[in-house]
């Protein structure tokens, strides 16, 4: 039932050996090519903790099998900023103190990267509605939509 | 969570598909979106031996324009219904109802068929579906059938597909400008409806369907009758729950859904009827 198969993850090909398909791409990332920043909660599609970019789409890992990953490319919090330093949405959570236990940031870091990306000026309802798929449990959102709101801001500056 | 074991094999079209499932039986699964199966099987609740991939069947992921009707593939992802032009202009119902699934990261990969033929009654789309007067088309080794709604959900998670037969299209009937109304009422946006209702009304006629008010998705034909009666959008509401039979759940009795349907179908057909 174990395979080899190749996923392209960060830009780059990860060769998977003597694994079994029905894994979750969720648990290859973590536990088979050492990238942890995807997290596992809730394992049910819900919490969002898990969220990366299958073919510039946001999706929970944790409900993508790693057949289904196949041929597809995946975009993790660890190849968001390929020289290792921190991408202006990261840099913005910390400043606005959008981050405290942690366990809901990568998977939100992803999130707003995909909005601001497909929406540059969002408003709060429309940062509302597209995070709602990522549950965090410590901060109330306040500040995770302050800190999306401050990387919209620069991005438009930069442009201007 | 980590499912029971399963073998996975991938189907390259429809034909493939139902050619494997023919050589699996009952033991195997459909495998679309994932966002109904995963779950369940994750639970436990689900443990089928082999799971047949039709993921990849990208010529079933479609909206057309038919004529009468709009056809929908149903591997068309949530997101690509909530997204449609075509489905704005001709069945916006549809639609909107589509944009209040999950949330984003779901709407990216479940798809509509896969909703429909998991036929869960919480779900927004088989209710949307039964409201809206759809045909459902299903092919087995000896070709395609179609099969209405209203006959389609024979019990919990249970529909009037055979064993070895795929749902490949949905059809929903042009809405001609018909007022329409998508009534969630849930805790959490990204939350299952407590109940849900899905509404259209146009001149005499009308379409109300109930969402988690049974062990299937409910068309609440009393409603309508009332309303094609003469009654007012006030005392035909008061008839919402007269076709359902409410469960109780850690989130509402069986005697507050029914309250909940009755308000929520006088607002959705307010809304309609504005």
């Amino acid at each position: 039932m174990n395979e080899h198969y190749t996923l392209n993850v960060n830009g780059a090909e990860h060769e998977v050996a003597d694994a079994w398909l029905g894994e979750s791409l969720l648990y290859v990332l973590r536990e088979r090519l050492g990238l942890s920043a995807a997290k596992g909660a809730c394992e049910q599609g819900e919490c969002g903790s898990c969220s990366v970019l299958v073919d510039r789409e946001l999706v929970c890992s944790c409900l993508v099998l790693a057949a289904s990953a196949i041929g597809r490319a995946i975009t993790t919090v660890e190849g968001l900023e390929p020289s290792g330093g921190l991408t202006d949405v990261q840099t913005a959570y910390l400043e606005a103190g959008a981050v405290q236990c942690g366990f809901c940031t990568p998977g939100l870091i992803m999130a707003t990267h995909d909005l601001l990306d497909r929406v540059p000026r969002p408003s709060e309802m429309q940062i509302r509605e597209e995070l709602s798929g990522n549950v965090c449990r410590c901060t109330g959102y306040g500040r995770i939509i302050d800190a999306v709101q401050q990387v919209a801001v620069a991005r438009s500056q930069v442009e201007s | 969570m980590i499912p029971a074991a399963f073998d996975y094999v991938r189907a390259e079209n429809a034909e493939q598909a139902i050619s494997l499932i023919g050589e699996h039986g009952d033991e195997a699964k459909f495998l679309a979106g994932g966002h109904s199966l995963l779950p369940l099987m994750k639970l436990r609740l689900a443990q089928p031996t082999v799971l047949i991939d039709i993921g990849r069947l990208t010529d079933l992921s479609y909206v057309r324009d038919a004529g009468d009707h709009i056809a929908i593939g149903a591997l068309t992802r949530h997101m690509d219904v909530e997204n449609s032009p075509v489905l704005h202009e001709h069945a916006p119902l549809l639609a909107h109802a589509a944009s209040h699934v999950g949330d984003p990261q779901v709407r990216h990969r479940g798809t509509i068929g896969g909703s429909i033929a998991h036929a869960d009654p919480a779900s927004d789309l088989p209710a949307t579906t039964l409201a809206m007067g759809a045909t459902y088309v299903a092919q087995g080794p000896n070709g395609t059938r179609e099969i209405a709604a209203a006959d389609f959900y024979e019990g919990f998670l249970t529909t009037a597909l055979a064993a070895d037969e795929i749902l490949t299209e949905i059809r929903v009937p042009k809405m001609n400008g018909a007022g329409w109304s998508f009534q969630k009422f849930n805790r959490r946006a990204q939350d299952w409806a407590i109940v849900g209702v899905a509404a259209w009304r146009s001149n005499g006629d009308s379409g109300v369907a109930l969402v988690n008010m049974g062990s299937v998705p409910i068309l609440a034909s009393s409603v309508s009758s009332a309303l094609s009666g003469g009654a007012s959008v006030a005392d035909a509401a008061e008839q919402a729950a007269a076709e359902a039979d409410p469960q109780p759940d850690l989130n509402a009795s069986a005697e507050y859904r029914v309250h909940l349907a009755k308000v929520l179908t006088r607002r959705a057909l307010d809304a309609a009827s504005g």
